[in-house]
């Protein structure tokens, strides 16, 4: 067994991008991000040249915050999760990519910047709107386990940002805000609460940078390191965009049900 | 009278979402500082849920007798009018979160469900799956949005509080931070400053800590002047995955839904049980489930210091697991929907080692998890004479607050499982109201302080800017990050002796003195995390020599604190609190002590082998508690 790799990293700032290899000791428990901290410690390219540190983002390093997403092997996802000797073991390949991902705007080496997903949580208008957090002496309206679980599921995402990197309608000529955002808005329809703000958000989801521009690829349910059922909430926002488009063709208020 | 109250919350985790959205919901406009987008914070990483004594368990379960577990649990350590305060408005917290959408489990009926947790006989953990953490603070996070949306809150993400800005008369009137991603530094002003940043974890480095949680604030602040208290207690969580990169955490929720730890049992081997009698080690080639036969009441559910404590133990007797120190908790036999429950931390599990925990025990480690002690603040009880003259929160700096594991309330000497959730939510509502009330007592807002002041503070921050980017020394930050910890986690963590720490104060000592000849790797400016790394990193030793030189000193076992030496809770000596100061001349932190505000519950032995339900009473509970809720 050859007992070094070679972590082959796509750095640099915009404009300015090149490749640059890091030679490393294998090691049966190295993710990702534990190699870059060897980086860090020790900034020796595989020339043998002194360089800078590689920058990346990380957080929690357990898969729930959502801050470590990058192209490993050319593939969106998690490097707290990519473990070193799975890559190596299922590709035959001692060599591994990093790469930023390209759907947002670079700041440096492994870094974007996602600002554009928050603002997207900001558009579907993503909250339930309490009248305040002032104790009424009372809870929410009471939800099934069924229901809670299925909210549950669509509020595991943590903007993490894969599902945007694998969409091919994300791109310069769109403004499609993406599958995390539409599934936002079946969570917070899902709500009892929030539901009576469903005709907004549905409006937000009729617009440009609604479900118009999902292309019906499917790569975003094969990247969500949360399983979150991205392809099942679009087709969902999709169903209900056209009865509110109905809806607001008829001129009525959004009083009763008329589904 | 100031009427547009500006304040500057640093941090946006719990404690610092729920305080901004309280003070934006009183009038306040709020600039929301976070070194990562809010929403990624590391109060994510809470898996088993939040404690709230509601009794909808039919288990005549209460705020009170939750009071009192949580000030038994920290070993009579904490200031029990906040915990019992805190107790008190856990009902009103779970009621908003729910009412804010967090998707919390339920029961068939369509209620809100609630699971066993560590040192307590009641269903009192409301959870959602194992990530409720994760959801809280996403609840949270958009109800700020909302606000930001309506113009009330104002975010600085991916900017790093580095200075508070002190007036002539020592008045907190603005921060000086920077900008992570081309290192600008800016000033902001405004009439406070809450803190909210978090624990400590990566001063050990492997943590089951974010690596946003360094510490630093805290640090730069101890620096400036304020007062830090009970620094030397730790919390050691029983399980945990060792990683290269961190130790993992497994929810103590895993147990509490009937996870059980075991080793193989040696019976040529004794061990001394905690009620004084020696029994042997197990059967030999047989589970042995130490802890259910230590301490049958609470058995796995013991606090999470004597669970870490009992393990490493009984691997010092050369039980654990390939003779290291870590054990088996095994899942294999809970039934599905109860596995499914626990679900995203069996996963992570899975995902980290390869092996699936619903099939195999898993292998587990105790590893450095929160940090109970944290900044000094005041915390006047209701029906104190000077309540209204007092601030709740604030420091000793005035105008600046601190709040969530950052400061020292609540949890004492160990903090019970699920507690944390909690303190954070209720600490940023208490801000939430202390800070506007506090702003209305002051006589003149930052607008009318001097500029020379904010220039003077922004200046020093750009010298020390200029002077460590062109540092050009022979060591690397980084490494000197891996000495650090090596030390930390082998000297000051669930065993300690002196002549040990004595050593370790020195090494961190020498560690400071070779961070003044740092190289700095990177000189540029954009996204520069080596340059933010060993800034922080300065301030990080300085709070190691807190927790180090605290233990030192206080020669008894409390809680987390455990000392073989002296292996008893000493009350005569040692039921006070311990205060570091940072001494400008000399080179370690000044250690005093002072009284705990002990009003409603005498100390008694803290005993989980055997325990009935019984229905405690609190003594002196004021009439005029008012919830900030």
């Amino acid at each position: 067994m050859d007992n070094k790799y070679t972590l082959k990293i796509f750095r640099g700032t915009p404009g300015n991008q090149y490749w640059e290899e890091f030679e490393l000791e294998r090691n049966s428990a190295a993710n990702v991000i534990s190699a870059l901290m060897e980086i860090q410690k020790n900034p020796i390219n595989k020339k043998g040249e002194v360089t800078t540190p590689v920058a990346w983002e990380q957080g929690c390093l357990e898969e729930v915050c959502g801050s470590c997403s990058m192209l490993i092997n050319g593939k969106p996802r998690q490097s707290c999760t990519a473990l070193i000797e799975n890559y190596i073991q299922s590709t035959g390949s001692t060599t591994i990519t990093l790469a930023p991902f390209t759907k947002f705007p670079l700041i440096r080496d492994l870094c974007v910047d996602r600002t554009s997903m928050f603002e997207s949580l900001k558009k579907i208008r993503g909250w339930v709107s309490v009248d305040g957090s002032e104790d009424t002496g009372q809870f929410g309206p009471s939800i099934s386990p069924e229901v809670q679980e299925a909210m549950y599921t669509l509020s595991t995402c943590m903007t993490c940002g894969c599902c945007t990197e694998s969409c091919p309608q994300v791109n310069e000529k769109s403004d499609f805000m993406g599958p995390a955002a539409m599934s936002q808005i079946r969570f917070f329809n899902a709500n009892p609460t929030g539901k009576l703000e469903k005709s907004d958000r549905m409006r937000v989801a009729m617009g440009d940078e609604g479900i118009a521009g999902c292309g019906n690829a499917q790569n975003c349910v094969k990247v969500c390191p949360k399983n979150i059922p991205l392809t099942e909430s679009l087709a969902l926002i999709g169903r209900e965009a056209s009865k509110q488009a109905i809806k607001d063709f008829l001129g009525l208020p959004d009083a009763g049900n008329i589904d | 009278m100031i009427k547009k109250k500006e304040v500057i919350v640093v941090g946006g985790g719990l404690a610092g979402l729920a305080c901004a959205m309280k003070l934006a919901e009183k009038g306040s406009f709020v600039k929301l500082i976070s070194v990562t987008k809010v929403r990624r914070s590391h109060s994510v990483c809470a898996q088993g849920g939040i404690n709230i004594a509601i009794n909808l368990k039919g288990e005549d379960d209460s705020p009170i007798i939750h009071a009192y577990d949580t000030i038994k649990g920290g070993d009579f350590l904490a200031n029990q009018p906040p915990v019992l305060e805190m107790a008190l408005a856990g009902p009103g917290i779970l009621r908003m979160m729910d009412r804010m959408g967090c998707p919390l489990n339920r029961t068939p009926e369509g209620h809100v469900d609630f699971r066993r947790f560590g040192g307590t006989l009641y269903h009192r953990t409301a959870f959602c799956g194992a990530s409720t953490g994760q959801q809280l603070l996403y609840s949270l996070d958009e109800q700020v949005r909302r606000y930001e949306t309506k113009g009330l809150i104002e975010k600085f993400e991916n900017h790093e509080f580095l200075r508070l800005i002190l007036d002539e008369k020592g008045i907190a009137r603005g921060i000086v931070m920077h900008d992570l991603f081309n290192l600008k530094l800016e000033v902001l002003k405004a009439d406070a400053v809450v803190i909210a940043t978090g624990g400590l974890g990566l001063i050990y480095k492997k943590s089951t800590n974010s690596t946003f949680c360094t510490g630093a604030a805290n640090g730069r602040l101890y620096m400036q002047g304020m007062k830090y208290a009970n620094g030397e207690f730790i919390q050691i969580h029983p399980s945990c995955i060792p990683g290269n990169d961190k130790m993992r955490l497994i929810s103590e929720s895993v147990r509490g839904e009937g996870g059980r730890i075991w080793v193989y049992g040696n019976s040529s081997k004794t061990i001394e049980f905690p009620d004084g009698t020696t029994h042997p080690c197990g059967k030999t080639g047989e589970p042995w489930y130490f802890l259910e036969e230590m301490y049958p009441a609470f058995g796995n559910l013991v606090p999470r210091d004597i669970g870490a404590r009992e393990v490493l133990r009984v691997c010092e007797l050369g039980l654990g697991i390939d003779g290291k120190l870590q054990v088996h908790l095994d899942v294999t036999h809970l039934p599905p929907e109860t596995q499914h429950k626990l679900e995203s931390v069996l996963d992570i599990y899975q995902k980290f080692t390869g092996d699936d925990p619903r099939k195999k025990p898993m292998k587990i480690c105790p590893g450095v998890h929160y940090t109970m002690g944290g900044a000094w603040t005041d915390w006047p009880a209701a029906d104190d004479s000077d309540r209204l003259e007092r601030f709740r929160h604030m420091t000793n700096l005035k105008g600046c607050f601190n709040i969530g594991e950052s400061d020292y309330h609540y949890h004492g000497a160990n903090r019970l499982g699920a507690n944390s959730l909690l303190s954070c939510i209720y600490s940023g509502l208490v801000a939430g109201v202390e800070v506007p009330r506090y702003i209305d007592s002051l006589s003149s807002s930052y607008t009318q302080t001097d500029e020379k002041i904010f220039g003077d503070s922004l200046r020093i921050e750009e010298q020390i800017q200029e002077e460590l980017l062109s540092k050009d020394g022979s060591e690397n930050v980084h490494q000197l990050h891996d000495e650090l910890s090596d030390w930390m986690v082998r000297f000051v963590t669930v065993k300690r002796d002196n002549p040990d720490l004595v050593k370790a104060i020195d090494k961190i000592k020498e560690i400071r003195t070779r961070y003044e000849n740092i190289g700095m790797a990177d000189r540029g400016k954009t996204l520069n995390q080596t340059y933010v790394f060993a800034h922080q990193f300065k301030a990080m030793l300085e709070i190691a020599l807190v927790i180090t030189k605290g233990a030192l000193l206080r020669n008894e076992f409390r809680g987390a604190h455990f000392k073989p030496e002296f292996p008893e809770r000493d009350d005569a000596n040692w039921l006070k609190t311990t205060i570091a100061t940072f001494d400008r001349k000399g080179d370690e932190p000044v250690i005093t002590y002072e009284p705990i505000d002990m009003r409603h519950l005498d100390p008694i032995q803290r005993d989980y082998t055997k325990a009935k339900k019984i229905v405690p009473t609190l003594k002196n509970i004021p009439e005029n508690i008012e919830l900030p809720l």
